[in-house]
């Protein structure tokens, strides 16, 4: 005998991620959820543009294990709280959910730095108001291609480490192509951590996505 | 690794099903994964098994139906499927965009005795 189903696998993820984002709403937080490659530079990204951004900011940390982009953050008085999966390569709602019931933040962005992962950080709703995902030059131009769930999904798009492109052969085109396939209303960045090229642009669409969102509340 | 969870989802919500029913044995589990969902099947087979043990899930088949991403060019309106490493149109070359399919995760049906 056969019984229907058509249920989500992820439904009871996706529960918890309705919740998060009340919780979220009601302290007025954008919720911004970072999803790239272990070594893409997630971490000096968010430093970076924290320090370009006039408007509150909070990190959730995601890490297999250890604490070290957490300090980092705390370093420069930047309220952070610190997940560590132990070996589960994502972050869950359920996680988030516990990180923002330990934070005291609100009216502001919160940053979740997700594990360093293509794949499943992309499947798990968080609750965020959108994903961006980050791809770099060192890394090739091929990411889209070989991850398209994730650049489906993001709001935003960001190359990082734009200043070693005289030295990889990255086809810039292949990459704008394979991104706008998977979703023509991405919005993509050029930036580089090292040397603060392109966040005075990614700050300014940010602030107005925050704007939006408060007058909204 | 990262089936793991999904597995985990997998086995609790047939669970769930086979606890209200007053389900036996469960023999088959339909399943519609999307081309753009990054999950292997024989991982996702390998956790059941593990997973399922002592359980009215043991030793269900676990049966996989593939949705395909599909691509409509903005050049000549045709439908299509990606390649390796393009989304380009193969019939007229030029690029499109991808229509909300391939997307899918979900558990279709159950066969139960």
């Amino acid at each position: 005998m056969e019984i229907k189903i058509i249920k989500n696998v992820l439904e009871a993820n996706n529960n918890i991620a309705e919740e998060n984002k009340n919780i979220k709403d009601e302290r007025k937080i954008l919720m911004v959820n970072i999803i790239g490659s272990p070594g893409t530079g997630k971490t000096s990204f968010i430093l970076k543009l924290i320090e370009n951004m006039d408007i509150p900011c909070g990190v959730i940390e995601g890490d297999v294990a250890s604490d070290i982009d957490a300090r980092k953050m705390a370093e420069r008085n930047i309220p952070v709280v610190q997940i560590n999966t132990g070996g589960e390569c994502h972050l869950n709602a359920n996680s988030i959910n516990k990180a923002l019931s330990s934070i005291d933040f609100h009216d502001g962005i919160l940053f979740i730095e997700n594990i360093g992962n293509l794949i499943c950080p992309s499947e798990f709703e968080l609750g965020e108001d959108f994903k961006l995902a980050m791809a770099n030059v060192a890394e090739g131009d091929d990411k889209p291609y070989k991850y398209p769930l994730l650049f489906s999904k993001a709001k935003a798009v960001v190359l990082n480490k734009i200043d070693l492109l005289p030295y990889f052969d990255f086809n810039k085109q292949y990459f704008y192509d394979g991104v706008k396939t998977l979703n023509d209303k991405a919005e993509i960045f050029e930036v580089s951590s090292r040397t603060g090229e392109g966040f005075e642009v990614l700050a300014k669409w940010l602030k107005e996505i925050y704007n939006q969102y408060m007058q909204s509340k | 690794m990262h089936e793991l969870s999904i597995t985990e989802s997998i086995v609790n919500m047939v669970s769930d099903e086979v606890k209200k029913r007053n389900i036996n044995k469960v023999t088959k589990i339909n399943i519609v994964l999307g081309e753009l969902t990054g999950f292997e099947e024989d991982s996702i087979k390998f956790y059941f098994d593990v997973l399922s043990e002592g359980t009215p899930l043991y030793g269900a088949e676990l049966n996989f139906k593939r949705v395909k991403a599909e691509f409509k060019c903005r050049n000549c309106g045709m439908i299509y499927n990606r390649g390796n490493f393009t989304f380009k149109c193969p019939y007229c070359g030029s690029s499109g965009v991808l229509i909300e399919k391939g997307k899918e995760l979900y558990i279709d049906s159950i066969d139960v005795e």
